[in-house]
């Protein structure tokens, strides 16, 4: 800033915190579906957001190129570009690389470059890393985003992929034609910031390779979470909730290898009165995960829905500030901030319920055995 | 005899209309400041032994005294202030280290004061302690970084020792010798009654107190006073202590006077010898002799103790806290160097360490920085106020706090810093039993529960502000703090922004 001209903050440069909606869809079949119901059911929810960030994250939309890491990344100017791309051949074999298609549309405008790549760790460079397949591209993803100038990845899983922009979600679901990925799951995110971020990187979802996560809240323990989190080789650029939740599950259930209701027990704790009520195995792995993880507890209100490999996990805080439903038809698992957005894309659920705070919703493919060792059953209660 | 330069600080005014000749100033002042005049048939006070301890302002039944502060004067000098002349004057005079009591009374900047809490407001919802649970438990002790399961895959919940307290506040290291053993009863009882911790301080656990063991954190200090396997084994956890804010870089002290028999009992030495601990533990010259006492500690209890190691917040202390981190010592505390002592030289206590603010935000963000604050729990002490304090203590990044001034001002201290003398009219920082048995252990520890348990109200409602229902979400989280009235330096050092930043 140079004192004299107005500056506009950028995503990461103050803490913006949002309110937001939130959707998420799956077909526990496989069965692969277009974007467009995500986009339906998020432009019901208009109001919650302000036009200032909307994106979706699709599962499946890459079968062609599940082996591969599928990179996402904004360029802003070619400068950024050449370094990245630099810096991709030296640890990457490229499988494929493209500009990602989009629409021009007349709500979205100051886009960046917008990249895709296909790659896969050079093998020797990832046997002289020590590390695994993960870890050394998580590690490439968070220094591209620390180092690299204008450079921003945004999308790194496989077989997924993270779609986003500043704008209305529906316009950005236009502007990306999700009506042409067909995926098993979608989460779409609309975003109310409290200033102006003019960034995309700083719309949702937040994504580290597989994982995504949406969510709707303000975190008061952003800054504990935050400092507790870095000691782990992450860093918080954006200073945004989204990130750190993302980087805390990352850590919790891919490097700790807790189960997704164990990470749910840890950032949306049982209170301690809850946990003395328990029979003895359970209160001493409660209080175990509650003690050890102590500075990953998150309070404040959130809502989040966290996309991964084969499934959805909807959890919301413990005192659950922050509305969200749920619903079943046949094999197809909604959740969404609010009851309408779901009845607009299926009228007639199975079932619908509010899940109680704490609890996680999780929602995987019948072909799945990941995420916990109770898989797909949903939680009856709150029904 | 030499001219006595020195004129009383005190004046002691009474009110004669208001005096009713009963006495009870005169019975209740150790320093026999207060006389009655047969012939006269009034009260007369010497001024020059008063410590303005308001022991008799409190219990004159017509609130016939005050103490006031002495108008007599020496020219003005900015620099030559009367108190440096005087101090020049003692120790021309005796020829020796002038001795002091409590943390030190100079304006050094109290960074507690210069910090400001967040509250929540419209983009989150503050949260209402009285109708939503807010959890102040904490847990101190090493947190295990790897996840471990058995054939079944179930977790295995095994961990080293660990302190639970229901409030984030203990009573830190005070010795049976330097306060009396009502006072130490009192802190025994409050801690048990809180779920909290006392700690014995280097003197040595009394017969009677072993009942409250699993209350006690017990200390091991470089007199090795009092120390045996069934100490060690007595208490919740150990404490090593390597020094103390209000003295770094010296050992306790502890006159001959106050050693009668039971403190010479309980602290294993004879009848009135003076108790002055070496400056050093002799068998700790460096950071890997600590490791061997942490090892040898708990070996002695089967490793069912956490071992704390707590040390002055010095100029290197986060360097110094990295090593510790490092030793096997399960908690750090740290005293800064504004906490109080039952006795100290003058010049040390007013001269040497640092703020407990910037040594906290110091080692909470090396230890961070090295990716270790995990493997440690954090205590601060040296001045803690209040339940503001202690707020802006965790949320800078500790995960406990210990307290000791303001316990003894709920037992009745008045601060007037002559624990030294032996004399405390309150009954606590005095082996006495005239005086003792002035303290009654079943009110203190009434008074002391009373001031935690309001602290944690305020702690509580300060939470729910910031919109946090949990202790442990605060801890370490520095976005609620911003500083008023700080330089760029400070500023950096605590890790904070400035207010309206």
């Amino acid at each position: 800033m140079d004192g004299y001209h107005q500056h506009q903050y950028l995503e990461g440069e103050v803490r913006i915190p949002s309110g937001c909606a939130i959707s998420g869809i799956i077909d526990r079949s496989g069965k692969r579906f277009s974007g467009s119901d995500a986009i339906t059911s998020i432009s019901v929810m208009h109001d919650r957001s302000n036009g200032l960030g909307g994106g979706f994250a699709g599962y499946g939309i890459y079968p062609e190129y599940e082996d591969f890491t599928a990179l996402h990344i904004f360029y802003y100017g070619s400068e950024a570009k050449r370094k990245t791309e630099e810096f991709l051949e030296e640890h990457f074999d490229l499988i494929n690389l493209s500009k990602i298609p989009t629409e021009k549309h007349r709500a979205i405008t100051d886009e960046p470059l917008i990249w895709r790549y296909f790659v896969m760790p050079l093998p020797t460079k990832l046997a002289s890393s020590q590390l695994d397949e993960d870890e050394y591209t998580a590690r490439c993803v968070i220094r591209i985003n620390k180092e690299i100038d204008g450079s921003y990845v945004f999308s790194s899983g496989k077989n997924m992929g993270v779609f986003k922009a500043v704008g209305y979600p529906e316009d950005v679901g236009a502007f990306y034609r999700l009506d042409d990925y067909k995926g098993y799951s979608w989460t779409v995110h609309g975003r109310y910031p409290t200033n102006t971020p003019g960034w995309w990187g700083g719309a949702h979802p937040f994504s580290l390779l597989s994982y995504s996560v949406v969510h709707n809240g303000e975190i008061s323990s952003y800054d504990a979470n935050r400092r507790f989190i870095e000691m782990y080789g992450y860093a918080c650029t954006l200073k945004t909730d989204t990130e750190v939740i993302t980087y805390m599950i990352d850590y919790l259930h891919r490097r700790q290898g807790l189960t997704l209701e164990e990470v749910s027990s840890v950032i949306a704790a049982p209170f301690w009165s809850t946990i003395e009520c328990k029979d003895e195995e359970e209160r001493n792995a409660l209080t175990y995960l509650r003690n050890t993880f102590a500075s990953m507890l998150i309070t404040g209100p959130f809502s989040i829905i966290l996309g991964y490999n084969g499934g959805l996990m909807a959890l919301n805080d413990r005192l659950k500030l922050r509305s969200m439903v749920a619903a079943e038809k046949g094999d197809k698992i909604f959740i969404a901030s609010e009851e309408a957005a779901i009845r607009i894309i299926e009228p007639n659920p199975d079932r619908l319920w509010y899940p109680i705070g704490g609890k996680p919703v999780i929602a995987e493919l019948y072909t799945t055995g990941q995420g916990g060792a109770h898989g797909h059953q949903l939680p009856v209660s709150g029904l | 005899m030499a001219i006595n330069y020195l004129y009383p600080d005190f004046e002691v005014q009474r009110n004669e209309s208001r005096c009713i000749t009963c006495r009870v100033c005169e019975r209740q002042c150790a320093n026999l400041v207060h006389h009655y005049d047969a012939e006269t048939g009034r009260m007369t006070s010497d001024e020059s032994l008063c410590v303005n301890c308001h022991r008799c302002v409190s219990l004159c039944p017509t609130r016939a005294l005050k103490i006031v502060k002495t108008d007599h004067v020496f020219k003005e000098n900015a620099n030559w202030r009367g108190e440096v002349i005087q101090d020049i004057y003692r120790q021309a005079e005796t020829g020796g280290v002038l001795l002091a009591s409590m943390g030190t009374p100079k304006p050094y900047p109290v960074y507690w004061d210069k910090m400001l809490i967040n509250a929540s407001q419209v983009t989150n919802p503050s949260i209402d302690p009285l109708r939503e649970p807010m959890e102040t438990t904490t847990f101190l002790g090493k947190k295990s970084t790897t996840i471990r399961r058995d054939e079944q895959g179930k977790l295995i919940t095994d961990t080293t020792p660990q302190l639970k307290l229901a409030i984030p506040i203990m009573f830190s290291a005070m010795s049976y010798g330097s306060i009396s053993y009502n006072a130490h009863k009192s802190l025994a009882l409050a801690a048990e009654q809180l779920g909290t911790f006392y700690n014995t301080g280097e003197g040595g656990l009394h017969e009677d107190f072993y009942r409250h063991g699993k209350n006690t954190i017990v200390q091991v200090a470089s007199g090795r006073f009092g120390v045996h396997p069934g100490y060690l084994n007595a208490g919740a956890a150990i404490e090593i202590k390597m020094g103390q804010g209000a003295k770094p870089g010296i050992g306790g002290h502890l006159p001959g006077s106050k050693i009668g028999q039971d403190i010479s009992k309980t602290r294993m030495i004879p009848l009135h010898s003076d108790a002055i601990s070496p400056a050093p533990h002799h068998d700790i010259y460096s950071i890997e002799d600590l490791r061997q006492l942490v090892y040898a500690l708990k070996e002695a209890t089967n490793y069912t103790k956490p071992v704390i190691v707590k040390v002055a917040a010095v100029h290197n202390i986060s360097a110094i806290a990295s090593g510790i981190a490092r030793s096997g010592a399960d908690i750090i505390a740290i005293d800064g160097f504004r906490g109080g002592t039952g006795a100290a030289p003058a010049r040390i206590r007013d001269n040497v360490g640092i703020p407990i603010e910037l040594a906290l935000a110091s080692v909470d963000e090396r230890l961070r920085a090295e990716g270790i604050r995990n493997q440690v729990s954090l205590v601060v002490g040296g001045s803690i106020r209040s339940s503001a304090d202690v707020i802006k203590a965790i949320a800078l990044g500790a995960d406990a706090i210990y307290i000791a001034t303001s316990a003894l001002i709920a037992l009745g201290c008045h601060l007037c810093r002559t624990c030294h003398s032996g004399k405390c009219n309150w009954g606590i920082a005095t082996q006495n039993p005239e005086l003792v048995k002035r303290l009654n252990p079943e009110i203190g520890s009434e008074h002391l529960v009373n001031l935690l348990t309001a602290w944690n109200h305020e702690i509580k409602e300060m939470m729910g502000g910031m919109g946090i229902n949990s202790i442990e979400a605060l801890k370490g989280n520095r976005l609620m703090l911003r500083g008023i009235g700080l330089c760029d330096a400070e500023l950096r050092i605590l890790g904070i922004s400035h207010a309206g930043a």
